[in-house]
């Protein structure tokens, strides 16, 4: 027995049981097999319903724990970190043929995902708010604002934060519009807040590292004073680097 | 626009934001930090799902029954104007690009 037949076995139960498994009494363990790749397979599946909760609710229980067992077959974890399983979710639901006409579930996947990697991301002290008070009025455009390692961008042509407000938090029903969502951490607990409209560019051009000015271009047809206050008020700046004095 | 009035804009942005912030009582901390009491899944130890016998009865674990239908809540959204509740409805409003 080779450990890739094991393997190709232990993800598909539509395979034989490798020859040669014996139990300590030297008896066929072919039906202890079948309970470990059960519990291998069902393991997988459980990660990802705690990991995709709303997508789950979205598609309902059965039809996910199908398609878990689907995704679970063709995308074996890639690390021991189970709580890091379902990366390739996003991509997989835009793929996966049955859920062709759910254009909106990839970016709900990828905002579960990022609030899921925002729980575990690294812990970072943000920017006292007097240390911005003091900034003079150049200072800010020069400067780049890192922002917290638990903070992630979403932006999606979907309501994907009404989506998720209303499957996670009983919210409205959704209205058909594009909205971009910042993943932040004010204490422990990440939550994914709305972004003004047209402030998803300006952010993810922040996270690209540019200055606060070069991030705006010559964009100030968003809300800028409610984009800054989201990131004030969850604590998402973390280090204010002067730029090259001009 | 010229650099100076953007830079005044931003400033006045910046300086709108801080005062909401400094005008809203700061908020306690009110959690701390607790060890060893994380939810299943969600921690890296071997304490997860894949420890309990969760299943073991169903040894042939199938997925040949996602031709199911997805029937989940994303069909009873409603959308305004009498649109129908539909997430599928959503294609004909979105902004391009």
């Amino acid at each position: 027995m080779r450990q890739a037949e094991f393997r190709d076995a232990l993800l598909d139960p539509d395979l034989p049981v490798p020859a040669g498994l014996t139990d300590p009494q030297g008896h066929p363990a072919g039906r202890r097999f079948d309970v470990y790749r059960n519990n291998v397979s069902v393991s997988l599946a459980e990660a990802l319903c705690s990991a995709f909760p709303v997508v789950r609710a979205l598609v309902g229980e059965d039809f996910f724990a199908a398609m878990a067992a689907v995704y679970v077959r063709s995308h074996p974890p890639g690390s021991p970190l189970l709580m890091f399983y379902g990366q390739q979710m996003a991509d997989f639901l835009s793929t996966f043929e049955p859920v062709a006409h759910l254009g909106y579930l990839p970016d709900v996947a990828r905002l579960e995902l990022a609030l899921h990697h925002s729980y575990h991301a690294a812990d970072r002290p943000a920017v006292a708010s007097e240390t911005l008070a003091c900034l003079a009025p150049g200072q800010l455009m020069e400067s780049r604002l890192q922002l917290a390692p638990a903070v992630f961008l979403i932006r999606s042509q979907w309501p994907v934060h009404s989506i998720w407000m209303a499957n996670a938090r009983g919210g409205p029903p959704p209205r058909a519009e594009a909205q971009d969502v910042l993943v932040t951490r004010p204490q422990f607990d990440p939550e994914p807040e709305l972004l003004p409209k047209g402030a998803g560019r300006f952010i993810a051009r922040l996270i690209a590292g540019h200055t606060t000015g070069a991030a705006l271009e010559d964009d100030l047809s968003f809300d800028l004073t409610a984009t800054l206050g989201l990131l004030i008020r969850s604590g998402a700046i973390t280090q204010i680097i002067p730029g090259e004095p001009k | 626009m010229t650099h100076s009035m953007k830079t005044l804009a931003v400033a006045g942005s910046l300086a709108a934001a801080l005062s909401a912030h400094f005008a809203t009582p700061a908020s306690a901390q009110s959690k701390e930090k607790c060890f060893g009491v994380a939810l299943a899944g969600q921690n890296d130890c071997a304490a997860g799902p894949g420890t309990t016998c969760a299943g073991t009865s169903k040894v042939d674990y199938q997925g040949n029954s996602w031709k199911l239908v997805p029937a989940g809540t994303c069909t009873t959204m409603e959308l305004p104007g009498g649109r129908m509740g539909s997430l599928e409805a959503l294609d004909r409003d979105l902004p391009q690009g």
